[in-house]
């Protein structure tokens, strides 16, 4: 939040998606959300189901479902803002400039079109390229995210394909116009460790030749600490904490954070017993007033009735609670 | 623990058809579970790990004879149930009970929670209908639910609360065996916590023998005391936890290990990126399944390793154990 305008490719400030339901009730999926991407980084946006990880990340794109509608907010991708775009300019920025890989790879791609077809119609959409060009294009990119024998798999059709390859073939199309925002929503959640390692060592290699930024969403903590260089904890659609790698593994301070953080399972060590977080996620039709952790936190006071101010309380590091002193003493002084 | 043996798998198969044409004629076989052998001790945790279409599920399935074994025994408690009738076998199955890996697919919408816990107990004709409903009630705050849930229906629970159900159901008869397929998979991070803490106390509490399948190591290391490690149908390797974490052998077993990703950036492992996929089950490779993709392979694809006692109560499948070793900079912690 401090660093200077121009290293910021992307600032999303105070975006708010809501939903409406049958009863027309308001559902504050996403309410006031901000981040800033640098060029090059990979920042992760990190939380559990239902906390607005993935429709704050469409919303950049003005990819919100029917129900749903972007009430405020500004993202400002190099300088524009992409919410004041009309869609025919949208359609340009999508796919070009800022593209996406989504975690169903089987669902994303078409089962109609082969794979080469797919690819193929992303880059003459966006490059001024003759068919066969394309087509060229189309080989070297999978060639790129190491699928073997691509020119056989242009011919072939998704379902030819196995899980890893499809999503490979996803971020063969996705990377095919060379974007420089690339938006990954849990591209490895549907695979198997082994294949997950495969591709987020691919996702590292081409970002680090291309050169682009890399939005990462997932709920998986350990693929943030391997990935990221940047962390944004989001809870119940808001932001409750966001600071560097290193920062937030060994210095949370939300009482969200460090309950999470607690109760994964561990591959490196034993535990007795896991800490839990009490309580369940709130319903969006139920969110708390004032603070949306309030009632399964153990800090809880009545100032939690307010919104907590965000507070910036080191180097890059803003948390989002009336507690945090007191969170950092008491990790000082005793366990959590 | 005692060291009776309450389940003893030997060469058990599962091969499923694979048919074509108009008259579904039989054109290959899916070798789901290809020749596996193990034992289970009475009151320890069993963890079966391997990534998706390694067969986990299906050997599950099969020990219960929710599928029908192609070949091979399944001996519970002494007495061998693989060719049991279905008649012979219902007293048997109401030791044996299964947790699903899908909360909302694994609960009939259209009964209410104490009907759902309740019927396995009527089902076997097990105490009075007064006594049925005490132990309904008895059972959900056992789970940590409220008894006055009884009335209600599955959609009114979250997942983490309707995976208590299926734990409440699947106690209901005291079984000595739970089968627990995936059983925290579908949960959220501080969900899962919370039921894996569950299946703990409950397994102290009555001393369970819990066949745990899952793909998450992670969650394996915290309920386990062995484990078991599956590859394309067949055992690659069991040892006790601790040394399948610390020491593992097999080649594969270290790349499963070495994938996985930890959350702290101080963590340091020497990831081994295996290449390509599993192959299929229908043609799977000759000699050793993982010899196209095991980073030190040699003769391995021509003879089929077996699966022997390398040192004790550690098992591994492969001709050269060891050749690859887990690589970790600041090692295991303690905590």
């Amino acid at each position: 939040m401090t660093q200077p305008q121009h290293e910021n490719m992307l600032e999303v400030k105070d975006i708010k998606v809501y939903f409406y339901d049958d009863e027309g009730r308001e559902l504050k999926a996403v309410d006031g959300v901000s981040f800033s991407v640098r060029r090059g980084e990979t920042i992760a946006l990190v939380g559990e189901s239902g906390c607005g990880k993935s429709v704050t990340s469409m919303a950049l794109l003005q990819l919100v479902d029917s129900r749903g509608k972007i009430v405020g907010g500004k993202v400002i991708f190099e300088g524009q803002d992409l919410l004041l775009l009309p869609e025919a300019k949208m359609r340009t920025v999508r796919g070009k400039d800022i593209a996406v890989i989504f975690q169903e790879p089987a669902s994303a791609l078409n089962p109609v079109y082969t794979i080469g077809e797919q690819i193929i119609e992303a880059i003459i959409l966006h490059q001024k390229l003759s068919f066969r060009q394309a087509r060229e294009v189309a080989r070297e990119m999978l060639r790129l995210v190491g699928i073997p024998e691509p020119e056989k798999r242009l011919n072939e059709y998704p379902h030819e394909l196995s899980g890893g390859m499809k999503q490979r073939a996803m971020i063969a199309m996705a990377l095919s116009c060379r974007p420089k925002l690339l938006i990954a929503d849990e591209p490895t959640t549907s695979l198997d460790v082994t294949i997950q390692a495969q591709i987020l060592e691919l996702i590292r290699e081409l970002q680090k030749k291309l050169g682009m930024s890399v939005i990462l969403i997932t709920h998986d903590l350990g693929i943030v600490a391997d990935m990221s260089q940047r962390v944004v904890v989001m809870y119940a659609g808001k932001v409750v904490e966001e600071a560097d790698r290193t920062e937030i593994f060994k210095n949370p301070l939300h009482p969200y954070t460090i309950g999470l953080l607690r109760s994964i399972p561990r591959l490196d060590r034993e535990q007795t017993k896991l800490e839990t977080i009490p309580g369940v996620v709130p319903d969006p039709s139920s969110f708390p007033v004032g603070c949306r952790f309030r009632g399964r936190c153990l800090y809880e006071s009545p100032t939690c009735c307010e919104v907590p101010p965000p507070t910036l309380v080191g180097n890059n590091h803003l948390v989002n609670c009336h507690h945090w002193q007191e969170v950092r003493q008491g990790k000082e002084t005793a366990r959590f | 623990m005692s060291n009776s043996v309450i389940l003893k798998v030997e060469h058990l198969k599962k091969y499923f058809p694979i048919k074509a044409g108009v008259f579904r004629k039989i054109v290959g076989w899916v070798k789901a579970v290809d020749d596996v052998s193990f034992e289970v001790l009475e009151g320890e945790t069993l963890g079966i790990v391997g990534e998706s279409g390694c067969g986990k599920s299906t050997l599950g399935m099969t020990i219960l004879r929710l599928y029908e074994p192609t070949a091979g025994r399944v001996v519970f408690a002494g007495k061998e149930i693989s060719r049991l009738s279905s008649s012979a076998l219902r007293p048997i199955r109401k030791d044996m009970q299964m947790i699903f890996q899908d909360p909302f697919g694994s609960l009939n919408p259209r009964m209410r929670i104490g009907s759902i816990i309740e019927e396995g107990m009527s089902v076997h004709g097990l105490y009075s209908s007064t006594e049925r409903k005490e132990k309904v009630r008895e059972l959900l705050e056992k789970v940590g639910l409220s008894a006055d849930y009884v009335n209600r229906y599955p959609h009114e629970f979250s997942g983490g609360q309707r995976q208590r159900i299926g734990i409440a159901r699947a106690m209901a008869l005291s079984p000595r065996l739970i089968i627990a397929d995936e059983a925290v998979s579908s949960l959220d991070v501080s969900i899962r916590s919370q039921i894996l803490n569950l299946m703990k106390e409950l397994k102290r509490e009555y001393s369970f023998t819990y066949l745990f399948i899952s793909h998450d190591l992670a969650v394996v290391r915290q309920i386990c005391d062995r484990v078991l490690v599956m590859y394309l149908g067949r055992i690659v390797e069991i040892a006790d936890k601790k040394v399948i974490f610390s020491r593992p052998l097999h080649p594969y077993t270290v790349a499963l290990i070495s994938a996985v990703p930890v959350p702290d950036p101080d963590y340091v492992v020497d990831r081994v990126i295996l290449h390509g996929d599993v192959p299929s089950p229908i043609h799977p490779p000759s000699g050793c399944y993982f010899a196209p993709r095991c980073p030190v392979a040699e003769r391995c694809r021509k003879d089929e390793p077996p699966l022997v006692e390398v040192e004790n109560g550690h098992w591994v499948a492969c001709h050269l154990p060891g050749s690859l070793s887990l690589k970790r900079e600041n090692g295991d912690k303690k905590c």
